[in-house]
């Protein structure tokens, strides 16, 4: 026998600290690999909304290709709502189960991060020890480090990138209108054929959002935390409001769920318009046979808003390496590529083109776009979010107005 | 089940025989109604602001402030309280009427029949049956245009869900009618109805007027409680809300649930203030159906003393079109779904799919065989937990002699009175403490919580009923009292141990809230899938949902009824060589 | 002391609620003889018969004791007592054969060949004997009833209660089921207690009769 057993894993281990050492510093490689191992056999149970079969099946994929290549079990919790993690960690800190815990990553974003953060409920930072995180030119792209204004500071790592766009039916309709106001004027001259989900659905409240940007005189003001001039600012949206709700469908007295429910609609006709945060959801719900093939995708003149959804690992995780592999592994070329093919699931990749080497830009070049999906080109401006604290008071403020 | 029992002198000597099997009774008490008690406490403490976990260390108000602060929440629970009450006196007004008056005719056959399968369907099944029927895209709007109402869009009216909650009292109904209806028939084993009508339609009664004045008030005591669980049920539910009202008009429940979910963790102080608020509703609409009573017996002896011979003219048709068209519109949402299981385009206005397709049952059946395999394994398990206790706590109720009160009968309805989510909000607490949130263990307790009670509501008559001479005969023929309940009661009791089994798995199918809360998104099932896409989901995946939560019950009850045939057959031709 | 072969009630009395059915009564049953209890509804007959063969519902009080063949068997649970007991109806299991509905009497212990051949010779003695595998419904009443007495006998028991098994039947056949019980009953040498309404009973059972009273 050439090699005692300890033997072996000793040169191993030390021809995988070559190999990383030609592509990071020692530490971290030396960091990495330690986690690695620790993954192996390790069950992920990985909290993601559940609701969308095609992310469903992604998800399956990924479990799939994680299990080959690092022996990482990933089981899909699958949630109705985000919240409902992040309320099984909150219970489980109640319950003194400090570590153990049984969400090991949450896919997240926006308010339910910066529920997390605030309460000190996840671990981390993690982004600089996943070595996939060098592929995201963070300075020409400083949006993904900005959850909805608040600052990730590492404890969450992005993983994919979401745009309004509106989808109709070229069949019906030969020219969209391009902005709020358009869209106002619209649905004024065809009652019923206009709706949005009603806020805090997040669809709803980005709607609110965007109708705001167009409507306020200082756009600016909504990167700021709002304060005393809540007031001023968002009086052109309540006098945009007042003005479309009556000629809503249903007269505003009801309100889809989500996307889904738009596309329904959309496709039996009830509707004009459906939201999606999808830019290749069109193409995806043809192919499923949920929209006729005449669907189309268009975004407003001034840019459409835009942000990134990020995957998380709570501070009570049982299976933190588990998970920092899965999230590491979310952020290769072929798990981003092959979720922003259309036939797959149709988001967007956070990752900059520039930074990957030609065989990993290959795969994005290869992708097929639907035949409703723009190209990167005619997707347009894309606007950051405003910052929480106005969306807050507004969903508040419209269920007040609107909401029974 | 015999907590609180009519003592006997001689229950000592007769009980000695079964030793272990006395613990069952206070073990299946401990276990059912243990949890529910700290999850109302759980509940109770961050309605006063105190949950550590979320910062609340001390006991204030400010929940309630925040509870009555948010906009619509009276609207929301004057919704929840009307449309239980509304819900539930048509049911209990349906039911009785046609019982009355229809009793032993052709009709009475027809409806049991029809009713007892509909019995298993799930609450939330035939609600998204109702809600694609009823909505203005939905099939009877499809089935008439474009031809008679010249549209080719949806009508822009809120048929199904509506803001009103008409939608909802209508599914309500369709689905409390079997049930009450049911639980009628049984009751009526126990009052002497034929004598009773003999003599009433001698002295000239009709048959709806002679039952009304002469059974039904022998009848309504038995029946009280499980009216009692309608209402509690109708003014509580979540899951047939959550597809049957629009989102700007929902009941408490809903509410709750959504404060409950809401990422701002805070909003979980006002969810346990609201869920409170749920149990004084629950209360309320109790309150209200007692003094309706009331007034109603008032009403009646008034009538009784008049000596009206006949019922008033129309009622009867009224009452059999009512029945009709609770049973018709909840079979055709069914029909509904599965047509759509089988759908691949099936837009507006077709009245049939364009295009057909097996890919739901086929190659997207994949999106529903973890939700399959959940509720097949969940329901199987607390179903035959529920049914070992029960077993046992009727065994040790004939070894001691001890009969449960009626006060403990009430205990048996408090998981189906307490709303629902008033206490599973604490409990989900309490599982995490154990450490089985989320996981089997937990999933089949919650569902046991529901099961139990129907079991032993189904199991109980037929038990007792049981010629007791047969196994004094066994007894005395040498065998011990193991051998006579294995091999004597279990055999006899076959049918009714599988139906109540059956009985059993349908109430776990059906279950929303205690999967939601004990599965921590973790374990979904068929339903659970079924009404998270209730909203605007693919009405082909909610169609094989809805089909698979429906056949499931109905395949065990198909078993029930055969498997006792075809083991008796075995029996008396399978051993030639006596 | 000669041990007691038959059946012997001493001062043995039942009460419910702190009410007596009738008064403390003493009596022995030889073996091979019948002794008849007469008594009005509600006397307490059946009952009686159900303390002896230990099947009391527990909302009665017992006091006295009862022997069986030289054994107390007074605080005995039911299957160890060996006190066989026919009741108005049959009681035929109507999950089981004629023949398993037999086998169900016999003792334990015994091997299969042994066991098949005293049911079949039971069948026979039945006159019953191509009817083993038969569903219980399908049997006349007076083949019903001679199965089950033919089970209860299979037990081997000490003793033989009777609550009043004839009475169903229709007078032709309770004549020739009469004699079929007592006859086994004498030829088993098994004390008997008959519980009946019936004047003729008494009189065939040929051994002393009781009148129940408070």
């Amino acid at each position: 026998m050439l090699f005692t057993r300890g033997g072996l894993k000793k040169i191993m281990l030390a021809m995988g600290l070559l190999a990383a050492f030609q592509l990071t510093p020692p530490a971290q490689a030396q960091e990495w690999s330690q986690i690695e191992q620790k993954a192996r056999g390790q069950t992920v149970y990985w909290n993601a909304w559940g609701g969308d079969e095609a992310i469903n099946a992604y998800i399956r994929w990924v479990g799939e290709r994680v299990a080959e290549d690092y022996g990482v079990t990933v089981e899909h919790v699958k949630l109705a709502d985000t919240a409902d993690a992040v309320r099984k960690v909150v219970a489980e800190k109640s319950a003194g189960r400090n570590d153990g815990g049984s969400v090991d990553l949450i896919w997240i974003n926006g308010e339910n991060f910066k529920a997390m953060k605030d309460q000190a409920l996840l671990h981390g930072p993690i982004t600089d020890t996943l070595p996939n995180y060098a592929l995201i030119d963070t300075k020409a792209n400083p949006a993904v480090e900005l959850d909805f204004t608040i600052p990730t500071e590492g404890l969450e790592s992005p993983w994919g990138q979401a745009k309004l766009v509106f989808i109709y039916d070229s069949a019906v309709l030969q020219d969209p209108p391009k902005t709020m106001i358009a869209l106002q004027a619209y649905a004024l001259a065809h009652p019923g054929r206009v709706t949005y989900p009603a806020p805090p659905q997040f669809l709803g409240t980005t709607f609110l959002k965007q109708a705001l940007y167009e409507v306020v005189e200082t756009p600016d003001a909504l990167l700021q935390p709002a304060g005393d001039n809540f007031e001023s600012v968002t009086a052109p949206l309540w006098a945009y409001l007042d003005k479309i709700h009556p000629a809503l469908w249903r007269e505003g007295r009801d309100y889809p769920d989500g996307d889904d429910a738009l596309i329904r609609l959309l496709d039996e006709g009830a509707v004009d318009f459906a939201l999606s945060f999808h830019p290749g959801r069109a193409s995806s719900a043809i192919t499923q046979g949920l929209l006729p093939d005449t669907a189309r995708t268009f975004v407003l003149d001034g840019g459409t808003i835009g942000n990134t959804h990020y995957v998380a690992v709570p501070y009570n995780a049982a299976h933190k390496e588990g998970a920092m592999v899965l999230a590491n592994f979310l952020l290769s070329p072929e798990a981003q590529a092959q979720k922003q093919d259309p036939d797959i699931w149709g988001d967007m990749t956070v990752l900059t083109m520039d930074k990957l080497a030609p065989e990993g830009r290959a795969l994005f070049d290869a992708l097929p776009r639907g035949i409703a999906t723009l190209s990167p080109a005619k997707l347009g401006p894309t606007l950051p979010e405003p910052h929480p604290s106005w969306m807050t008071q507004i969903e508040n403020k419209w269920l007040e107005r609107y909401g029974s | 089940m015999a907590v609180d029992v009519i003592p006997s002198k001689a229950g000592a000597r007769a009980g000695r025989q079964g030793l272990g099997i006395r613990c069952a009774p206070p073990l299946t008490l401990l276990i059912f109604l243990g949890p529910v008690a700290a999850g109302l406490i759980g509940t109770l403490l961050p309605a006063f602001g105190y949950l550590p976990a979320l910062g609340g260390d001390q006991l204030s108000l400010d929940p309630w402030r925040a509870l009555a602060r948010y906009p619509g929440v009276e609207t929301a629970a004057l919704r929840s309280l009307m449309t239980g009450l509304i819900a539930t006196g048509l049911s209990v007004a349906l039911v009785l009427y046609f019982i009355a008056a229809f009793h032993g005719t052709a009709w009475f056959q027809w409806a049991r029949t029809v009713l007892a399968p509909l019995l298993s369907i799930p609450h939330a099944a035939m609600a998204m049956g109702l809600a694609f029927l009823l909505a203005p895209s939905g099939w009877i709007v499809r089935l008439i245009s474009p031809w008679a109402t010249g549209f080719d869009r949806p009508p822009d009216l809120a048929l199904a869900p509506d803001p009103y909650g008409w939608s909802l009292v209508l599914a309500l109904v369709i689905k409390e009618v079997p049930f009450l209806f049911l639980m009628t028939m049984g009751a009526l084993g126990q009052v002497p109805a034929q004598k009773s009508m003999q003599i009433a339609q001698s002295l000239g009664y009709d048959r709806a007027t002679g039952w009304l004045k002469t059974v039904l008030p022998q009848l309504y005591g038995q029946i009280r409680l499980p009216i009692f669980a309608v209402l509690a049920f109708s003014v509580s539910v979540v899951d047939v809300a959550l597809i049957l009202t629009v989102t700007p008009s929902p009941t408490l429940g809903v509410l709750i649930l959504r404060w409950a979910n809401d990422p701002d963790l805070s909003q979980n102080f006002v969810a346990a203030a609201g869920a409170c608020i749920q149990c004084l509703l629950v209360l309320l609409a109790i309150a209200i159906w007692v003094m309706g009573e009331r007034f109603i017996s008032w009403l009646g002896l008034a009538w009784i003393r008049k000596g009206n011979r006949r019922a008033p003219h129309g009622v009867k048709q009224l009452t059999l079109t009512g029945m009709s068209l609770a049973a018709g519109l909840g079979i055709a949402g069914l029909m509904g779904l599965v047509i759509w299981s089988f759908a691949k385009r099936w837009r507006f206005p077709d009245s049939l799919p364009s295009v057909w397709s097996l890919d739901n049952w086929g190659r997207g059946f994949a999106r529903v065989a973890e939700p399959l395999a959940t509720t097949l394994w969940v329901g199987l398990a607390a179903a035959g937990v529920a049914l070992i206790l029960v077993i046992l706590c009727l065994e040790a109720e004939q070894r001691t002699g001890r009969r449960p009160t009626h006060r403990a009968l009430w205990l048996l309805y408090l998981p189906l009175i307490v709303p629902q989510i008033a206490f599973l909000f604490g409990a989900q607490i309490l599982m995490v403490v154990v450490g089985i949130d989320g996981h089997w263990a937990g999933l089949i307790w919650a569902h046991l919580l529901f099961v139990l009670p129907y079991i032993f509501l189904s199991l109980s008559d037929p038990y007792r009923a049981l010629d007791s001479r047969y196994a004094r005969t066994a007894a005395c023929l040498g065998a011990s009292p193991w051998r006579v309940f294995r091999q004597v009661k279990m055999p006899m009791l076959l049918r009714p141990i599988l139906i109540a089994f059956a009985v059993g798995f349908a109430v776990s199918v059906g279950e929303y809230l205690p999967t939601v809360f004990a599965g921590a998104g973790r374990l979904t099932t068929l339903t659970t899938e079924a009404v998270a896409l209730a909203g605007g989901g693919d009405r082909r995946l909610i169609g094989t949902l809805v089909v698979l939560q429906s056949i499931l019950p109905l395949i065990l009850f198909a078993i029930a009824a055969a498997a006792p045939f075809l083991i008796r057959r075995a029996a008396f031709t399978g051993k030639k060589r006596l | 002391m000669t041990v007691p072969e038959g059946l012997t009630l001493n001062q043995v009395s039942l009460s419910i609620g702190g009410n007596s059915l009738f008064a403390p009564l003493s009596l022995y049953v030889p073996p091979g003889q019948v002794t008849t209890i007469m008594g009005a509804s509600g006397s307490g007959k059946s009952t009686l018969l159900s303390a002896i063969c230990g099947t009391l519902d527990p909302a009665f009080t017992l006091k006295g004791a009862i022997g069986l063949k030289g054994r107390d068997i007074t605080g005995l649970p039911p299957h160890t007592r060996r006190a066989g007991i026919l009741f108005q109806d049959d009681l035929l299991f109507p999950h089981l054969s004629v023949a398993d509905n037999l086998a169900f009497g016999l003792p334990v212990g015994l091997d299969r060949r042994e066991r098949q051949d005293r049911i079949r010779a039971a069948l026979v003695d039945a006159g019953l004997e191509d009817f083993g595998a038969r569903n219980p419904a399908t049997l006349s009443g007076g083949q019903r009833a001679r199965i089950a007495c033919l089970r209860a006998l299979l037990a081997d028991p000490d003793a033989l209660l009777l609550d009043e098994p004839f009475s169903k039947l229709d007078s032709q056949l309770r004549d020739r089921f009469r004699q079929f019980v007592f006859d086994h009953a004498s030829a088993q040498k098994l004390p008997v207690l008959l519980v009946t309404h019936d004047p003729e009973d008494a009189e065939k059972a040929k051994g002393t009769t009781i009148h129940l009273t408070l």
